[in-house]
């Protein structure tokens, strides 16, 4: 079993979470973020002149996925998510020890 | 003298239009702090309408408008509302009782001192600005509003300001510079990022304010004429001017910005304030143009170039506004509205007079300021500690925040 952490653009959310769906991956967590890389940041504007924002605003998606399910899912997150362009984000795949479904206490593979 | 109902309704109205400007004010303000600020700093405005309430009735009001002292301030004759009653007052808005006068009046005390707390938010001591703003009424207000207003010697060289120019924003913007340079920067000023926590409630606040100060100027006729009706049109054209040209601005350097246009709108009010009553309504759209380009640069210049922590733009907007707008009434007075010709007219004289209550005015209020900071500072302190400014003052100084609740 893994984690995959998906930290995308807030505007890929939609169409990232449509195409986990299409490939019967339904569950995820989804919470906003601050965060910042390569992007470094974007200017905002004050009552007069800029500033700039250098943690930005994104969406992180977390499922817990098969082993074998890995290739899969990930494709599925770049294919959508991706612009082309610094900000897209990063994905982070960790291995999980166990799982426990709080509604039945089946634990791993079942509780997937 | 009789009381004219029309007159009175108006004129308690517009109190009440007035008295709202400052929770607007509020808000303003406060969507403009950091989150960890936003309470302490809408809590400013609504201690100061405690506060100044009280004072304006006990003494505030007869300090300014009590028979006058050497033309320069008011004796005790109206000391704790004695001889203020139903009746019009002989010598002031004869139509109206004295008492509407006196409220009319005080919501403007009230705004004066609330519009300072913009330049030191985030990091005063709330106690000690509690101290201030009752010294600030008593020995600075109460004595410019009698100058201009009560009968001093500013009023009677013949210096125009029909409903605040000097009285309110030149007072206010320049003590609040003169605050700032004795209080110091807010921790992390200028290098890190200061965001504002909540742009629609700045918007929602700037839109009471316009509205309010509809009772500030239309009010300031103290009759329910066509004057008030003049005033009124004057008000909403520089308010639109001053609103559209900020947009402008922004848009040239990046984007119509909600945040500039808001206040380009209230830097369109302060510019049009002491010259609503005695300029054609028209001449409310270059009034409103230019406030707006002053007020812009006038903040990069403070910001950018100065590194003054003016934290809200208190000297920026009302100072600078407050001062184009004196000088506005010089220049665009017509005789036909207000009885006063002004340099258009030519009557270039008014000008000078115009200059003389803004030197006088913001040179009196910035010295005795500045010693009131001092006097404050030196004794319980003007400014929170380092501790309390960074935890917030929501918390270090009112033990509230703002949001809470970790559950939705």
């Amino acid at each position: 079993m893994k984690k995959i952490e998906a930290i995308i653009r807030e505007e890929k959310l939609n169409a990232v979470k449509q195409a986990l769906e299409e490939n019967s991956y339904f569950g995820m967590t989804v919470s906003e973020v601050s965060g910042r890389g390569r992007q470094k940041g974007i200017p905002l504007q004050w009552r007069a002149g800029e500033y700039r924002v250098d943690l930005l605003p994104k969406v992180k998606i977390e499922l817990v996925v098969l082993d074998e399910d890995i290739p899969v899912v990930t494709e599925a997150i770049v294919r959508n998510a991706k612009t082309g362009e610094t900000g897209d984000g990063k994905i982070f795949i960790l291995p999980v020890e166990t799982v426990v479904r709080v509604r039945t206490g089946d634990r791993d593979e079942s509780a997937i | 003298m009789s009381i004219n109902t029309g007159d009175t309704a108006w004129i308690l109205i517009s109190s009440a239009l007035v008295l709202l400007m400052t929770p607007g004010l509020a808000l303003f303000y406060g969507g403009m702090a950091r989150r960890k600020n936003l309470l302490s700093t809408i809590m400013m405005s609504f201690a100061v309408m405690g506060i100044i309430s009280i004072i304006w009735a006990l003494w505030g009001y007869s300090f300014s408008f009590g028979v006058d002292k050497g033309s320069f301030i008011g004796g005790l004759n109206y000391f704790g509302l004695a001889n203020v009653g139903m009746e019009p007052s002989n010598t002031y808005a004869s139509t109206v009782p004295h008492l509407a006068f006196m409220t009319f009046q005080g919501m403007f005390a009230i705004i004066t001192v609330a519009l300072i707390t913009g330049a030191v938010v985030e990091r005063i001591k709330f106690s000690s600005l509690m101290i201030f703003s009752t010294l600030w009424m008593t020995v600075v207000y109460a004595p410019v509003c009698h100058w201009v207003w009560g009968g001093g010697w500013l009023g009677g060289i013949g210096a125009l300001d029909f409903a605040g120019g000097a009285v309110v924003h030149i007072n206010a913007g320049i003590s609040a510079l003169a605050l700032v340079m004795v209080l110091g920067r807010r921790r992390g000023f200028p290098t890190d990022v200061m965001e504002p926590n909540n742009i629609p409630m700045v918007a929602l606040g700037a839109g009471l304010l316009w509205f309010g100060w509809f009772g500030f100027n239309a009010g300031s006729a103290l009759a329910s004429d066509g004057l008030a009706s003049s005033a009124f049109v004057a008000t909403n054209l520089s308010a639109a001017a001053g609103g559209f040209t900020w947009m402008i601005i922004s848009w040239i350097h990046r984007r119509p910005s909600l945040l500039g246009t808001v206040t380009g709108a209230v830097a369109g009010l302060v510019a049009i304030t002491p010259a609503a009553g005695f300029v054609q309504p028209i001449a409310a759209i270059p009034i409103g143009i230019i406030v707006s380009i002053i007020c812009y640069y006038s903040i990069i210049l403070m910001k950018s170039k100065f590194h003054f922590d003016d934290s809200l733009d208190v000297f920026a907007v009302h100072g600078m506004g407050g001062i184009w707008g004196a000088l506005a009434t010089g220049i665009f007075a017509s005789s036909a509205i207000g009885g006063t010709a002004g340099l258009i007219e030519g009557n270039a004289y008014q000008v000078l007079i115009q200059l003389v209550s803004i030197v006088t005015v913001a040179g009196f209020a910035f010295a005795v300021t500045w010693i009131l900071g001092k006097l404050i500072d030196v004794t319980i302190g003007l400014r929170v500690k380092q501790m309390e400014e960074t935890v917030g003052l929501d918390l270090s100084q009112h033990g509230e925040r703002a949001y809470g609740g970790l559950l939705r």
